[in-house]
């Protein structure tokens, strides 16, 4: 057997009827396009949210108020339980603490209207959630004493009110008709899928509390951000933190009227929904890679009732069995494979359009088209070609010579 | 069994039931025909007398249900339907009435086709096919199809391929049963001429007696047995 020959033959005859050859590779093009475009985009979210998640510090925890659902009547979160996570002495796993609070706002200045986040921030807050300044001072301890009304502006605020995002410090605006000097502009941080941090304002804590955010509870913080000593000190930090508010709240263990989040946790979650997602919609797009197998199988079958002559002419030359079944499975692969390949290429462009619509709508996903997807992708369709082909190309090489020669 | 090398083609007691259904067929009924190397012999009798089963039998597409038959000197009454594919390839040659080209493949890749399933590979493979056109006077045609060939032509070809392997000898189905009388003419001529150039057995199966009359020997079957002339 030349295989080269045989390559060619069986093009031949897959070119001989481009109509019908184009039209079964379709259903494998489709298939295997979205099955490639599902694993791309699944993947580039994926990394995306986890590049998110880990890009806010992977040793933070947030801890807000209310536990599970059945407890009653949380208590709330205080500056005074912020107080006691920072002692040193009773929490060593844990480096800074940054309670905040924070709501809505209309930020006015020259008539310019924005409504925004704001949250109210203690100096700690910096350095905890990694915040830097592309000018300017953070909120300092003064400032925190005094009530100051100064603010900090998120890069989208200061575009949208001001037209540029340098230059501010000392200006004026206004924030729920409130009048706040503008002492810094916050470093730009790019779009994220929890909500941009450019478009935000930070204010003192004491401020906040006071002018903006009023509160049921003096002193109440809504999260209280802690930064463990390290990552892998996280869950020693997760505990001490546990212990301390249990033994503030009073609350009985297990019934915690507190949640306490890390960024561990919203890995795994993140990661969990996208990885059941990808396998959904991909299971999905394999069935229409089945249904394009069957459309090959059907095509095999016809093609092999229609040269039976041609089979039987072929035997009594001297084809054997074995010559035959190769003939019919080399074309049913070659089948699939240029289906798997155009698949491949087409997937590609897909999730390159999903990239450019992602990213104009702002929330930017790079689909990766993993070698893994590619080869499954391959491997998949030929394993398709030849196992739908192989019926059809049995019953071929069972024809006997007479009985064929002689068919009409 | 017979060791007479002579016959280059040798049944014995050659019987044929084919089981349709409830009836069995009889087709041949204890045959005996010996051909020997170099002979042209033409096959005749009218539809439903053997004639078929005992060419297809000949040329190896068939078994005997029991009988002696030795091809070339290799008994293949009991071989696999591997080795009788085999033995297809290198001792027989068909020339069909209806042709059987390739419609979509050259006069070369036609003439090639028998090559394909045995040793000889690539370049020694188109010399051979090129070899065989030019001997059928297609020399120059040899990168045609089928459809841009005229009968006669395309019965050359068939010819050409069923030559190309150096067979034993050559079936030949109402080699011209499909052409016009000139052009059959010039078939027989060709078929006939090669048997001298090459001493190649030719085998004829035809209802035509004029056919039957140019070959050394006329077998006429009836009821499945040879009739005794």
């Amino acid at each position: 057997m030349n295989y080269l020959q045989s390559f060619i033959e069986a093009s031949e005859s897959l070119l001989a009827n481009k109509m019908r050859s184009g039209l079964t590779v379709l259903g494998i093009i489709i298939g295997v396009a979205a099955v490639i475009a599902v694993l791309a985009i699944g993947n580039g979210t994926q990394e995306s949210i986890l590049g998110e998640i880990q890009g806010v510090g992977t040793n933070l925890l947030f801890v807000t108020s209310g536990g599970s659902e059945d407890i009653s009547n949380p208590k709330p979160l205080t500056l005074a339980d912020a107080e006691a996570l920072a002692d040193q002495f009773s929490t060593p796993s844990i480096d800074g603490v940054a309670p905040v609070l924070n709501g809505r706002v209309e930020v006015t200045f020259a008539g310019e209207n924005k409504s925004t986040t704001v949250v109210g921030v203690t100096p700690d807050y910096a350095s905890v959630r990694n915040v830097g300044l592309s000018e300017g001072e953070f909120v300092s301890d003064t400032d925190l004493a005094g009530r100051s009304a100064v603010v900090l502006l998120g890069t989208e605020v200061a575009e949208d009110l001001f037209g540029r995002k340098s230059g501010l410090v000392g200006e004026k605006v206004r924030i729920e008709g409130q009048p706040f000097r503008v002492i810094g502009v916050l470093e730009e941080k790019g779009g994220s899928s929890m909500g941009s941090e450019d478009d935000q304002i930070l204010v003192p804590m004491t401020t906040a509390q006071t002018r903006l955010l009023q509160r049921s509870i003096p002193n109440q913080v809504d999260i209280i951000y802690i930064q463990a000593v390290a990552s892998d000190a996280v869950p020693q930090a997760s505990l001490e933190i546990s212990q301390i508010l249990t033994a503030r709240h009073r609350t009985m263990i297990g019934e915690e009227d507190f949640s306490i989040l890390s960024q561990q946790d919203f890995l795994d979650l993140a990661s969990t929904i996208t990885g059941v997602l990808t396998i959904f919609l991909g299971g999905i797009a394999a069935i229409s890679l089945l249904v394009g197998g069957i459309g090959i199988m059907n095509i095999m079958m016809v093609s092999v009732v229609e040269r039976t002559r041609e089979i039987g002419l072929r035997k009594a030359l001297g084809a054997r069995r074995i010559d035959i079944l190769s003939q019919f499975l080399i074309e049913s692969s070659l089948l699939s494979l240029m289906g798997g390949f155009i698949g491949i290429l087409l997937g590609w462009a897909l999730s390159l359009i999903v990239e450019m619509i992602a990213a104009g709508s702002g929330t930017p996903i790079v689909p990766a088209m993993t070698l893994e997807a590619v080869l499954l992708a391959v491997l998949f369709s030929a394993g398709i070609g030849i196992f739908f082909g192989l019926y059809p190309a049995n019953r071929a090489s069972m024809l006997e010579p007479v009985e064929a020669l002689r068919y009409e | 069994m017979s060791d007479n090398n002579d016959w280059v083609v040798n049944g014995r007691d050659l019987t044929k039931i084919y089981t349709m259904g409830d009836i069995e067929v009889h087709a041949l009924r204890g045959l005996s025909v010996q051909i020997g190397r170099g002979e042209v012999v033409s096959i005749m009798g009218p539809s439903g007398s053997g004639k078929s089963t005992l060419m297809n039998i000949f040329g190896c597409l068939d078994r005997p249900t029991s009988g002696e038959y030795c091809l070339d000197g290799e008994s293949v009454a009991n071989l696999k339907d591997e080795q009788l594919a085999d033995i297809r390839n290198r001792k027989v040659g068909f020339v069909f009435q209806t042709f059987n080209l390739l419609p979509r493949s050259t006069a070369l890749t036609n003439v090639e086709l028998p090559l394909r399933y045995s040793p000889p590979n690539g370049r020694k493979r188109r010399e051979l096919a090129k070899e065989a056109l030019v001997e059928v006077g297609l020399g120059d045609r040899i990168t045609h199809r089928p459809n841009e060939l005229s009968g006669g032509q395309q019965q050359r070809v068939a010819i050409a391929r069923a030559l190309v392997n150096d067979p034993a000898i050559v079936m030949a189905d109402e080699p011209t049963g499909n052409l016009d009388s000139k052009s059959g003419d010039e078939i027989m001529e060709l078929l006939l001429g090669l048997n001298q150039d090459r001493g190649t057995t030719l085998i004829i199966v035809t209802h035509d007696p004029e056919i039957a009359e140019q070959t050394q020997r006329v077998i006429n079957i009836r009821d499945g047995v040879v009739a005794e002339a």
